[in-house]
């Protein structure tokens, strides 16, 4: 049956496969989770950690730049929980309800999931799996692209992460923030939390991922996010994992009709970050923005892969990635968008820059365009090149340093992304976090 | 002791002579014109003072207030006084232009141990300037020369002039893709700056400018030198006569 070609297994790949058979016991879930658990594997199994000659991973070698697998997270211990109080402090001023995992793990005593509002759900999935929550059999794993091996790995060792429910017709005004905290041990944690926002609802939905500089511990994170019809759903997401973590995350949504669905990533942590994102129009008529600002520096290497599935008529889609890389940065921009045949004035425009700051860092950029109906109107556009001489010294001859008049126009070019936000408390706290990254530079 | 004291200044751009052995000294409160031809001299003269990359003296000196302009950065030399109204002002987009007023002025405070001004005074005093030159408060809530027009990009680079104070200004060919009314609102806004203690060296290549804003004393520059100078009636000359005589003089 073998046709002869025997892969060798990477160190990272063997580990992975005994942490599964140690873990597969008492990973949560009744049969058919394990099952499910078995059947992602399996897909690993055969593929293998995804490599440079697998297209969608060309530019983030993970068999190459992921050395070893640590071992599966265990249970956080005080000193863990304690230190975790500290993270979140980007968005400290933020009046939202905060739920917390250290190590992968729900942290009941560190979040706010009491007095929830009417029509508001959450459950930590480790729960969920083992009551058999109804909503999962509905809904998880309905969005993750079968094939996808960074998903697959997080199906079969999902340990805990968030089921939330939004009630039709419910406004929650409060941001949910899923707040996802690493502690000193370089350890493994895979965590999955499922969004399911009913038709007419509103939600805000804020996730970070932050850990420790100094620890190469690894988090692979899925949300899957259901927006309803008519319903209004914003996501952040804050990468600002410690400086030797690596980082797998994804993002799977579907998306109905007449909808509205803004989400930014914001990557400025890790050292080798890969951010996926999976969306799907489904309904008709929806507007969506998507954007990112990536800042990346020393040896950093931060990948956006987005694809984004037309399937229903008219939806609107803006897409805008920025990178600002210094020193021997490697930033990745893979954007694909698919407009099936019945996606007629499908409006779809994709737009991706990177600023270099270094004649060292690299971008790459892979903009596709699938295009199955006649009547649409997509585009896509990438550059990448170095701050404009002449803008710098347009600043300089008023007075301006030399750092500063960077900084001014690095901010300037970030802008177009950040300012799209439409939380002001989430846009300042941004802002200040790019301030933050260039006064770092500068000194 | 002289402002400004050019002496035997030569300079090069991707290896080309530009400017063959330049004098020039203004005094304190003078107003001085250059004229001349194109490809003379004149734009090269404007950014080497003001400090451009990629325009190298390559022999003679700048003294500024008596120290050496080279020796100083474009942000050093903003700071110590000079300023330079560029012919062709550059579109920042991103960057507000009250932000860009602002972190302008107080980079140029800080640098000469003077205090930041406050938001309300920033503001007051950039309101006030504004409407001494007609610029809308629209404007000033747009990124830097975005969307301005011609006319609009010059006002602002006087605004920006009347609101850093320098001890000299370079005003390089600050007519250009100016209207006639749009002339004598530039014209009046640096009038208003002119003092004893503040000198202009404004660049032009034709003496309808010189109408509005009258100098002291008139420069020839052609071929990469001074070859006349004189008062303000020279210009009027040159109006009627051209630069014929000078560009074969230079040429020589």
């Amino acid at each position: 049956m073998n046709a002869g070609v025997t892969i060798i297994k990477t160190a990272a790949e063997t580990a992975l496969a005994q942490s599964f058979a140690q873990a597969a016991p008492r990973l949560p879930g009744d049969d058919k989770v394990a099952e499910r658990r078995q059947a992602a594997f399996a897909v690993f199994a055969k593929e293998g950690l995804p490599h440079r000659r697998v297209e969608e991973w060309k530019y983030t070698d993970l068999r190459a730049l992921m050395r070893d697998a640590k071992p599966l997270a265990s249970l956080p211990d005080a000193a863990a929980k304690a230190a975790a109080k500290e993270a979140g402090a980007l968005f400290r001023d933020i009046e939202a309800r905060r739920i917390v995992f250290v190590d992968g793990a729900f942290v009941p005593e560190l979040s706010d999931i009491a007095n929830l509002e009417n029509g508001l759900s959450v459950t930590p999935l480790a729960r969920a799996l083992s009551d058999g929550d109804p909503l999962l059999a509905s809904h998880l794993g309905k969005l993750a692209p079968a094939g996808d091996v960074a998903m697959a790995l997080n199906t079969a060792l999902m340990g805990d992460g968030a089921v939330i429910r939004i009630a039709a017709g419910t406004a929650i005004e409060r941001p949910l923030y899923l707040q996802f905290v690493a502690s000193k041990k370089p350890a493994a944690s895979f965590v999955r939390s499922l969004v399911v926002v009913e038709p007419d609802a509103r939600a805000m939905l804020i996730e970070s991922h932050e850990g420790p500089a100094g620890s190469d511990y690894q988090t692979n994170a899925a949300v899957e996010l259901f927006v309803g019809d008519r319903a209004h759903v914003d996501h952040v997401k804050v990468i600002g994992e410690g400086a030797d973590a690596l980082h797998v995350s994804t993002l799977a949504a579907a998306v109905g009709a007449h909808a509205r669905f803004n989400s930014f990533t914001f990557t400025v942590g890790g050292a080798v970050v890969r951010n996926q994102l999976f969306l799907r129009f489904d309904g008709e008529e929806t507007v969506a923005s998507i954007r990112g600002a990536s800042l990346l520096k020393g040896r950093q290497h931060g990948d956006n892969t987005l694809v984004a599935e037309h399937i229903a008529h008219g939806c609107q889609c803006r897409e805008v990635f920025k990178t600002v890389l210094d020193d021997e940065a490697h930033g990745v921009f893979q954007g694909r968008i698919v407009v099936r045949s019945k996606a007629q004035k499908t409006d779809a425009k994709m737009m991706t820059r990177a600023l270099l700051l270094s004649e060292k860092a690299e971008a790459d950029s892979k903009p596709e365009l699938e295009i199955f109906a006649d009547d649409v109107q997509c585009g896509h556009g990438a550059t990448a090149g170095a701050l404009d001489d002449d803008l710098k010294f347009y600043l300089m001859a008023r007075g301006i340093p030399d750092a500063e008049a960077e900084a001014l126009l690095i901010q300037a070019f970030l802008g177009e992304a950040i300012e799209g936000i439409e939380h002001a408390g989430v846009r300042e706290a941004l802002i200040d976090s790019v301030a933050a990254w260039l006064k770092a530079r500068a000194s | 002791m002289a402002l400004l004291e050019i002496k035997n200044l030569h300079v090069e751009i991707d290896g080309k002579e530009i400017l063959k052995g330049l004098d020039l000294t203004v005094n304190a409160g003078e107003v001085h014109a250059i004229m001349g031809p194109n490809g003379s001299g004149k734009s090269t003269l404007a950014y080497v003072l003001a400090g451009k990359a990629d325009y190298t003296p390559t022999a003679g000196e700048v003294l500024f207030n008596g120290k050496s302009l080279f020796e100083m950065g474009p942000d050093e030399r903003a700071a110590a006084g000079l300023f330079l109204a560029f012919q062709y002002p550059l579109e920042i987009p991103g960057v507000a232009t009250m932000t860009f007023l602002r972190t302008a002025l107080n980079a140029q405070r800080k640098k000469r141990g003077e205090p930041e001004l406050s938001t309300p005074e920033f503001i007051k005093k950039v309101r006030d300037l504004a409407g001494k030159l007609g610029i809308e408060q629209e404007m000033l809530r747009r990124a830097v020369n975005v969307g301005f027009s011609g006319g609009e990009k010059k006002r602002n680079e006087v605004l920006q002039m009347a609101l850093l104070e320098p001890r000299l200004a370079v005003l390089d060919e600050t007519d250009s893709g100016l209207d006639i009314d749009a002339l004598k609102i530039v014209a009046e806004g640096v009038n208003q700056l002119r003092s004893p203690q503040r000198s202009f060296v404004v660049i032009t290549h034709y003496q309808r400018l010189l109408s509005y804003i009258v100098p002291d004393i008139v420069h020839v520059l052609s071929a990469g030198r001074i070859v006349k100078t004189g008062g303000k009636d020279l210009a009027l000359e040159l109006e009627a006569r051209g630069y014929a005589e000078y560009q074969e003089e230079a040429a020589a």
